[in-house]
């Protein structure tokens, strides 16, 4: 009988994804120095799992990769190994490589088998114990190498690829000269080679007859031999097929038997089992009397609590699973509404049951919804956590010394947000330590610490998340960005304000780097970022000062699907207001109005003045009120800012379902989102962010 | 009677497969995510038969089995380690902890058929 084991696979793609993301963190998290041993085993215990599973349900190249890596990382919690960069990084790459072939297995990505065997020889060489390269004075003159590849001809290209990739990190890679057939000599140039020495040991890991040819510092040319010594050195010369795995294997000789002794039995069990000795071909074996009862002494009083701490009381739900009960949460306060209408008109005395009912079932609509958006909320630690590893790998990149500190890590938000803010935020962190911080000679320069700071941090605040990414850099150019901005043509006045000067990096294709590099400039410009935290119902933010630092401010709505809001009247028509953003709403006095030069006109609220909002001018709706002082001013606060929404009247307040107006119909600027009224009828949500921002800003320019 | 299984292992997807496989055949099976998961789970069911798997936070397999056998209720069960090597050492300490027999991982759903089979019919 077969068993088809893929109806598994999805929880095995599940978990061995999150033993690979917990592998990366601890082993950034690792002190080098002292390393702590409970993580050492943990990160053991990752690689273990991982292979056990992947065997299981055949995916052998994982396993394979897994098996050479536990190996080595065995050595290394038992004392064996010391912890070092070089390992550290190793272990980062197969984590990397074991990611890629999971890709491979879960989303059917391209496969590349040559990058396991470039990760499996470094793990291999690593474990048996050959010298860590020793961090050299960076050498400032370019290497040329020419070697002889292992692989046949065949892997040679994808062995070339992964190869050039790898020497990536000791300076710009170009061939020189290609081979003339498989068994002649490569030669690669390496400029600005910082370790070529390093470089000369990644390429013996997969060439033999490695020469180093160009002019180094003496201090590295005795070290010239070295790269014969390596290639000869490296145990599969020997020719034997899966060496690499033949250094973890206990040495056991008296077990290592011909016979497959894949299971045994301590003990002649007799229950239903025929009396079979160890099976014919040793996968099973029977040890003999079972021992005497352990004495008691030697076996630990298991604690009569049980400790509620370490639980794995989790369960795994599918996502459409938990959209679909929002969406009829959703729709149970619909219903509710239109209860809730249809008794408005009952008497309050004789019906009082009644209301007091439909009171009672809002109060627990209202819970259930808390508790079913609080199932979707993540913490943003899922997306943090990936950010050690981007700084580390980013700041060697650039030859930069970068300490990132995060904070607020367990601020929630909605699952569906944290998707997609990966990228942006990714891409400012990028922009953080390519353009904000400076190199260790420019800060030294400034009199500023060698090392720069990048810091994430995440809390909520008024109904939003705010994620703030700074750095303690350089700050934006100010003269820079204005010159680029007219040199793309755009009229731009030297008053402009520092805020508005901040925002023009906005704009499509903009980038003041000198060179666009690889790292922050592929063309994912700031517009894009802010294009998608736009489209998420956020906003962007930029502070900057010239020799201090930079900080990006991101804040995004805490999707609610429900939210509470202030119906109000315009023209016959209803609009839905925020209530979070609802001051309080008064009719004002003629006294009260104050008009500008121009169109707009000014609310004068115990001593300040707030700009007012025509709704019925801004939508073009008839007839509506257009005497100020019959009808209502509803003040309207965000961050600070203040304006005044003019409306005919206000028709109630209650919970109001979104639904959103983009995916039904399209964007529509100034309505953030539409909802089905009590009655059945739709009814639009004012965006009051913008409104008010937009105001206020009127305002600003034309004082 | 119908036989009740405990698989004892922190990789749900094996605990997934041997759930489902040992179902098929019949038996009963409950299943726990490391020792002292299975520790609770042995003492509050009537179980016929252990698998446990040996690397696991909170409680490794050796303690938990040398654990189960200082109870009477457990004190003859046939309790299987699922182990990744086969080597004398692995033998020597499963042995001194009281364990019935071994499993070499990876294993397919066959051979864990056949095994269990063996041991409790």
């Amino acid at each position: 009988m077969s068993y088809d084991m893929s109806q598994f696979y999805q929880v095995f793609f599940a978990e061995a994804a999150e033993h690979l993301e917990s592998m990366e963190s601890l082993l950034l998290a690792l002190d080098h120095e002292s390393p702590d041993d409970e993580q050492l085993n943990a990160v053991f215990r990752a690689a273990h799992s991982i292979k056990g599973s992947a065997g299981t349900f055949g995916f052998g190249d994982m396993a394979d990769l897994t098996h050479v890596l536990e190996g080595l990382l065995d050595k290394v919690r038992k004392g064996e190994l010391a912890l070092s960069d070089e390992l550290v990084d190793a272990c980062l790459e197969a984590s990397d490589v074991l990611g890629a072939q999971l890709a491979t297995h879960r989303d059917g990505a391209p496969a590349n088998p040559a990058a396991a065997v470039v990760s499996s020889k470094r793990l291999a060489a690593l474990a048996a114990g050959k010298p860590v390269p020793a961090s050299k004075p960076a050498a400032v003159k370019d290497a040329v190498f020419a070697f002889v590849l292992d692989a046949p001809e065949s892997s040679q290209p994808a062995v070339l690829e992964v190869l050039c990739a790898e020497l990536g990190d000791f300076g710009t890679v170009s061939i020189e000269q290609e081979a003339a057939s498989a068994k002649s000599p490569w030669r690669l140039r390496i400029a600005a080679c910082r370790d070529a020495k390093g470089a000369g040991e990644v390429i013996a890991f997969v060439a033999h007859d490695v020469s180093l040819e160009s002019a180094v510092s003496p201090v590295e040319t005795s070290g010239g031999d070295a790269w014969g010594l390596f290639a000869d050195a490296l145990p599969e010369s020997g020719g034997a097929a899966d060496d690499s795995y033949g250094f973890f294997s206990s040495p056991d000789p008296a077990s290592t038997p011909t016979a497959d002794d894949t299971w045994g039995l301590f003990e002649e069990h007799v229950p239903a089992a025929t009396q079979s000795a160890d099976a014919a071909d040793g996968s099973y074996g029977f040890f003999g009397e079972l021992p005497p009862a352990v004495a008691s002494a030697s076996v630990p009083e298991p604690a009569a609590k049980r400790p509620a701490a370490n639980g794995d009381t989790t369960i795994r739900v599918g996502v459409d699973k938990v959209d679909l009960i929002i969406n009829q949460v959703g729709e149970l306060v619909i219903t509710h509404a239109m209860l809730q209408e249809i008794a408005s008109v009952l008497d309050p005395i004789q019906f009082e049951r009644l209301h007091s009912g439909l009171a009672q079932l809002e109060r627990n609509s209202r819970d259930l919804q808390a508790s079913v958006m609080s199932v979707r909320m993540v913490p943003i630690s899922t997306v943090f956590n990936r950010f050690p590893r981007v700084v580390r790998d980013l700041s060697g990149k650039l030859g930069k010394q970068v300490e990132l500190k995060m904070s607020g890590e367990n601020t929630e938000l909605d699952r569906g947000l944290i998707e997609r803010i990966v990228d942006p935020l990714t891409h400012l962190v990028r922009n953080s330590l390519d353009h904000g911080v400076e190199s260790p000679e420019a800060r030294l320069a400034a009199g500023k610490s060698v090392s720069g700071t990048v810091t994430l941090k995440a809390y909520q605040h008024s109904g939003t998340v705010v994620i703030e990414v700074g750095d303690d850099g350089a700050g934006l150019n100010r003269e820079r960005i204005l010159a680029k901005a007219r040199e793309r043509g755009m009229s731009v006045s030297d008053s402009l304000s520092d805020a508005e000067v901040w925002n023009l990096i906005f704009e499509a294709g903009f980038s003041t780097a000198d060179e666009v590099t690889d790292v922050s400039g592929r063309g994912v410009g700031m517009d894009v970022v802010k294009r998608n935290i736009s489209a998420l119902g956020g906003r962007i933010d930029i502070e900057s000062m010239a020799g201090i630092g930079t900080r990006m401010t991101v804040r995004l709505p805490l999707t609610l699907a429900i939210v509470d809001g202030m119906s109000v009247a315009v023209g016959g028509e209803s609009y839905i207001v925020p209530l979070g953003y609802v001051l309080e709403s008064l009719q004002p006095e003629p006294g009260m109005i104050k008009r500008m030069a121009g169109t707009d006109i000014l609310l004068q609220v115990r001593g300040e003045y707030l700009p007012v909002i025509v709704l019925h001018e801004l939508f073009g709706i008839r007839n509506a009120e257009t005497d100020f002082s019959r009808g209502i001013m509803v003040l309207l606060e965000d961050d600070g800012r203040r304006a005044a929404l003019f409306v005919d009247g206000l028709l109630g307040q209650h919970q109001v379902v979104i639904k959103s107006l983009e995916t039904n119909y399209r964007k529509v600027p100034g309505i953030a989102a539409a909802t089905i009224m009590g009655d059945g009828r739709v009814a639009f949500i004012l965006d009051a962010l913008t409104l008010v921002s937009r105001a206020s800003a009127g305002i600003q320019a034309a004082a | 009677m119908t036989k009740t299984i405990l698989a004892i292992d922190d990789s749900a997807s094996i605990r997934q497969m041997v759930s489902f496989t040992l179902k098929s055949a019949g038996y009963e099976v409950l299943d726990a995510v490391d020792g002292q998961d299975g520790l609770d789970k042995a003492k509050s069911n009537n179980i016929s038969l252990v698998l446990t798997d040996q690397n696991m936070p909170r409680m490794d397999g050796l303690t938990l089995i040398r654990t189960l056998r200082s109870l009477p209720q457990y004190k003859a069960t046939p309790i299987l380690m699922l182990t990744t090597e086969s080597s004398d050492a692995m033998k020597q300490q499963g042995r001194a902890a009281g364990a019935t027999g071994w499993l070499v991982k990876p294993f397919d759903p066959q051979k864990l058929l056949e095994v269990v089979k063996k041991v409790i019919g």
